[in-house]
């Protein structure tokens, strides 16, 4: 009996290759994009790890200066003598060929034991004290002189510490690590230093942090595309179930109990998931492979963390895909598997009552996309992050929810004032086939919001940084100096050949117990000119002319909570009233720009040997060959405005380039629900369809009917997809952004994209419609016949 | 002549199954034909190639003296809106249409308005049905909502296969009886098909289909 009703069941499938090919292909690009996601984040995670672990694990508790400045030689000689175990570290960025490189200067004799980098300075003592320079193989690459070693995190570089503090340019320590052991007695560190004060370890990375909000970021497309792709197994396997019901009623009218037909369903689904699982882990890995290298530009770009570009899977990857593919199938045969169980044996097939039941559950769905709307009104009143993501799913959800009815009142509004007897019939039709439609619509719905929302996100973002790049590189030509003492013959040189020279100095230091880059700005009116100011005094130029008070970004700002007027600590000691605040978008960290004299007599170790150069209306590029010829500079030392704005534009592109990608492929997931779930209708469709023929309407009418059908419920749900992408992207620039990132952005609208998007979804629609109509134009008379000699 | 069928022939599965061997037969307007036979004798075929829905291997099928056969898809499907009606055995009516949509929709489609409403659902005793679906109804219900659908367009040809092959006895009974005297009210030529020795005595006409041939 099992194995004939085993044998009974699984017969639907080798009728229907097609089907099955749907449900596998839904569930396999469900996993792959989830597990794609997961292994970036994995990879990306590891890497952060890595980072933290040269230096012993990232456990061990450290020594900074309550000012933020640098630790002196005699505090460090003091604290040794003293007893206490404590291990100097210059810690700061060196330039390298493409991009920065965070550099290490350790001492090899008092280095605590654990850790990448303790291993190294024991293993390699004599390179590290002859000044070489170790890097990780693909960070060596980078560096004019380093020397390869797989050990080291890639990103970072490690020297010893004459090394670092002669390329850093500081004499002091940037922290002194503490050791784990220690003498049972040591004297307090307030007798001894007392400019110092201890930092406990973070249990997370410093890195994991700054880039949660990225890979909660990844996660949640990742998530969205599941979702996606969940839709598709939905909707075969519900269609697969109702096909099966005269089965399903004879196998119970023939004996085998409830319980034990969904054992067989159960088991018939978990061969799907795992064949299905194995194939989305696969794809997952190519997904993965594929995006990895954007992804760890975009890391580098936005937070200067570095990710190997090379994909390395746990075993644990495998399973954790496999378990969401079977989860994944539960969830999207659950309700399926329900009907089964509560079916009666002598339950009749009847579509319309099926449909009518639909409609029903349409009205269930319309109340939880109530609730999921609540939640995310929830969402945004608990602010954070997490609540701009709940805000961000619940309204997601609750549009995909209330869909299918919005639609149906819609079909049935325009069924009433349908005239012609045709018209009458297609919206009724139409509205029958809802059922069988709504998760493919609900999955276009949500990526085509997902579309418009991140979409427009990043065109205002992209508008906004060219726009803001047009205000804040407002010299012409960008030098930078081979050594600071070019600079007075730098200057004279320049006398007569430019309208100002306005140097670009800074120093890195800890602003408010977080880095930071402190900037000066000279006394010039090009700045009040140009300078993007978000909020400001009045008179805040005549104010830094005057040398009284400092700028904040962004970040800092939102970050602390300042506003003009508040008075901010700066390392050194001192404070400075803020006169105003600019927008620095793409900058992961807080900066302050402070007058150029006050940089100038406040801090040492300041970088000066970059300059801006007003030129006027004098030739740039004689001025460029005047600068390589006549002055010597090298070519590379030279950077034209032009080549700054599209070197800044290629990093923003290269940015969202994932988002992109990801966008793609969820529209692409959403076309594919389309197209499978109108491939399943259509056979199912030939009793509704046959009477119409044999009534007098040609296989070529109603192929184009089934046409107009797809692009006329394509076209409705991007009408509803338009408010719900907008809302998507106001969420995402005024909520997450400001909270991920710390920065707003203001929200441009793109009437443009949103046509190109919809001619998108219309011709998504058509394609997918295509095969099916193509398929009723060419369908031999004998099959329409069929439905009027056979019960079907 | 309404129809005129002359020496058709049909075979399936590539010529090993002979469905129909050189039929001729004709009907004139306003009379009913039956047309006996069994199981896979070729009726269902017959029926369906003088609706021209079947295309036909070889023959000739006339309506109202004009070529089925040499006519194109579209003016076949015009034909049938305008001037055949056809009674299927399984209904078919349109699920997403209320009884009153369905009864109206051929008639519609063919761009006619039903003279007598009112009067045709009364003769169909669906007065109380109109707002109700098709799967609502119950068999009968539906063969009197199929037969008032085709003969609302008032076509000039009524094909009826086994109209009453899914009904008990005296729900079929009720339903021959409504078709043969709606199709003669309306001087609509009849072709019908069925089992029933007992409905066929009450044609104008018997015609017995064996093996493809016209035996009787």
């Amino acid at each position: 009996m099992n194995r004939a009703a085993l044998a009974a069941l699984l017969s639907h499938w080798r009728r229907r290759p097609f089907q099955l090919v749907t449900l596998i292909l839904g569930l396999s690009l469900a996993t792959a994009l989830w597990s794609g996601v997961q292994a970036i984040n994995a990879e990306a995670r590891k890497s952060y790890g890595a980072a933290a672990d040269v230096l012993g694990g990232g456990g061990l508790a450290e020594l900074v200066r309550r000012d933020g400045g640098a630790i002196s030689q005699a505090d460090f000689v003091a604290l040794r003598r003293a007893g206490w175990q404590v291990s100097p570290v210059i810690d700061g960025w060196i330039r390298g060929e493409a991009g920065r490189v965070r550099l290490l200067g350790v001492d090899p004799f008092t280095l605590p034991e654990g850790g990448s980098a303790g291993a190294l300075a024991a293993g390699d003592m004599t390179g590290l004290l002859d000044g070489a320079l170790f890097a990780h193989p693909s960070t060596a690459a980078r560096l004019a002189e380093a020397t390869a070693i797989d050990s080291l995190a890639p990103g970072i570089a490690l020297a010893d510490l004459d090394t670092a503090g002669t390329l850093l340019q500081t004499n002091g320590f940037t922290r002194l690590l503490i050791s784990d052991t220690q003498p049972l007695t040591r004297p307090d560190l307030a007798e001894i230093a007392p400019d110092l004060r201890i930092e406990t370890p973070e249990t997370a990375e410093d890195l994991g942090r700054l880039t949660d909000s990225f890979h909660l970021n990844l996660t949640a497309f990742g998530l969205l595309s599941f979702a996606v792709g969940l839709f598709i197994v939905n909707g075969a396997v519900g269609l697969a179930f109702e096909q099966r019901r005269p089965v399903f009623r004879t196998l119970r009218a023939l004996g085998l109990t409830a319980p034990r037909l969904v054992t067989f369903l159960v088991l018939e689904l978990l061969l799907f998931a795992l064949l299905a699982g194995i194939l989305g882990i696969l794809l997952g890995y190519l997904i993965a492979a594929t995006l990895l290298p954007d992804v760890a530009a975009t890391l580098r770009g936005l937070y200067g963390a570095s990710v190997e570009g090379q994909l390395t899977l746990a075993p644990a990857w495998w399973l954790s895909g496999l378990a969401i593919a079977c989860a994944g199938t539960a969830l999207a045969a659950g309700g399926g598997l329900w009907r089964v169980a509560r079916m009666t044996p002598l339950a009749p097939a009847r579509p319309r009552a099926w449909a009518m039941a639909s409609l029903n559950a349409f009205r269930w769905q319309l109340g939880a996309a109530a609730g999921c709307f609540l939640i995310a009104g929830a969402g945004w009143g608990i602010g954070g992050l997490l609540g701009g993501f709940t805000l961000l799913g619940g309204l997601l959800l609750a549009a995909a929810l209330a869909l299918p009815a919005t639609l149906a009142a819609i079909l049935s509004l325009a069924a009433r004032s349908a005239r012609a007897p045709l018209s009458e019939w297609f919206w009724a039709d139409t509205r029958q086939q809802l059922p069988g439609l709504s998760l493919a619509l609900m999955a276009l719905l949500l990526a085509l919001a997902a579309n418009i929302g991140v979409g427009t996100m990043v065109s205002s973002f992209r508008a906004t940084f060219t726009g803001w790049l047009d205000q804040r590189l407002v010299s012409e030509l960008y030098v930078t100096l081979e050594d600071e003492a070019d600079i007075p013959a730098f200057t004279a040189f320049m006398a007569d050949k430019s309208e100002a020279l306005l140097p670009i100095w800074e120093i890195e230091a800890e602003v408010l117990g977080a880095p930071a880059e402190i900037y000066g700005v000279a006394d010039h009116p090009i700045y009040a000119e140009n300078w993007p100011l978000l909020s400001a005094h009045p008179d805040t130029w005549a104010r830094m002319a005057r040398g009284e008070g400092l700028l904040i970004n962004e970040q800092l700002a939102r970050r602390e909570a300042l506003h003009p007027g508040d008075t901010l600590p700066l390392p050194g000691g001192f404070s400075m009233e803020i006169n105003g605040i600019y927008s620095d978008y793409g900058n992961p960290i807080g900066q302050v720009v402070l007058p150029l004299d006050v940089l100038v007599a406040r801090y040492d170790g300041i970088d000066r040997r970059d300059f801006g150069v007003l030129t006027g209306d004098r030739d740039l590029a004689a001025l460029r060959t005047a600068l390589i010829r006549d002055y010597g500079l090298p070519e590379e030392n030279l950077i034209d405005q032009a080549a700054l704005k599209s070197f800044s534009l290629s990093i923003f592109e290269r940015t969202f380039a994932v988002t992109g990608a990801l966008n793609i492929l969820t529209l692409g997931v959403a076309g594919l629900a389309i197209l499978t779930s109108l491939l399943t209708l259509a056979a199912m469709r030939l009793p509704q369809l046959a009477p119409l023929w044999a009534l007098g309407l040609t296989r070529k009418d109603l192929a184009r009917i089934e046409l107009l059908r797809a692009l006329i419920l394509a076209a409705l749900t991007f009408a509803l997809a338009l408010p719900l992408g907008l809302a998507l992207a106001w969420v995402l620039l005024a909520v997450i952004n400001v909270e991920a990132f710390g920065w707003r952005l203001p929200m441009f609208l793109f009437p443009g994209q949103w046509l190109w998007l919809f001619v998108l979804s219309l011709a998504a629609a058509a394609l997918a419609a295509l095969w099916p109509a193509w398929q009723m134009r060419r369908r031999p008379p004998a099959d329409l016949i069929r439905v009027f000699t056979h019960e079907r | 002549m309404v129809l005129d069928l002359s020496d058709l022939s049909k075979s399936f599965a590539g010529g090993a199954v002979r469905v129909l061997d050189g039929v001729s037969l004709s009907l004139a307007a306003g009379e009913v034909v039956a047309l006996t036979g069994e199981s896979g004798s070729g009726k269902s075929t017959l029926l369906h190639m003088a609706a021209g829905l079947e295309p036909v291997d070889s023959g000739a099928i006339r309506f109202e003296g004009r070529d089925l056969v040499a006519m194109t898809e579209a003016e076949r499907a015009a034909l049938r809106r305008s001037a055949i009606g056809i009674v299927f055995q399984q209904f078919n009516l349109i699920p997403s249409l209320n009884v009153a949509a369905n009864l109206r929709f051929q008639a519609r489609l063919a761009g006619r308005e039903i003279a007598d409403f009112d009067g045709l659902v009364a003769s169909l005793s669906l007065q109380d049905q109109l707002a109700k679906y098709p799967e609502d109804l119950s068999g009968g219900q539906q063969q009197r909502v199929a037969i008032g659908r085709a003969l609302a367009a008032a076509p000039r040809l009524l094909l009826a296969d086994e109209p009453t092959g899914n009904l008990d006895e005296t729900t079929g009974d009720g339903v021959f009886e409504l078709l043969l005297s709606l199709a003669r009210a309306r001087n609509a030529g009849l072709l019908i098909a069925t089992h029933s020795e007992r409905l066929a005595a009450a044609a104008d006409r018997r015609v017995h289909l064996s093996h493809g041939r016209i035996t009787g």
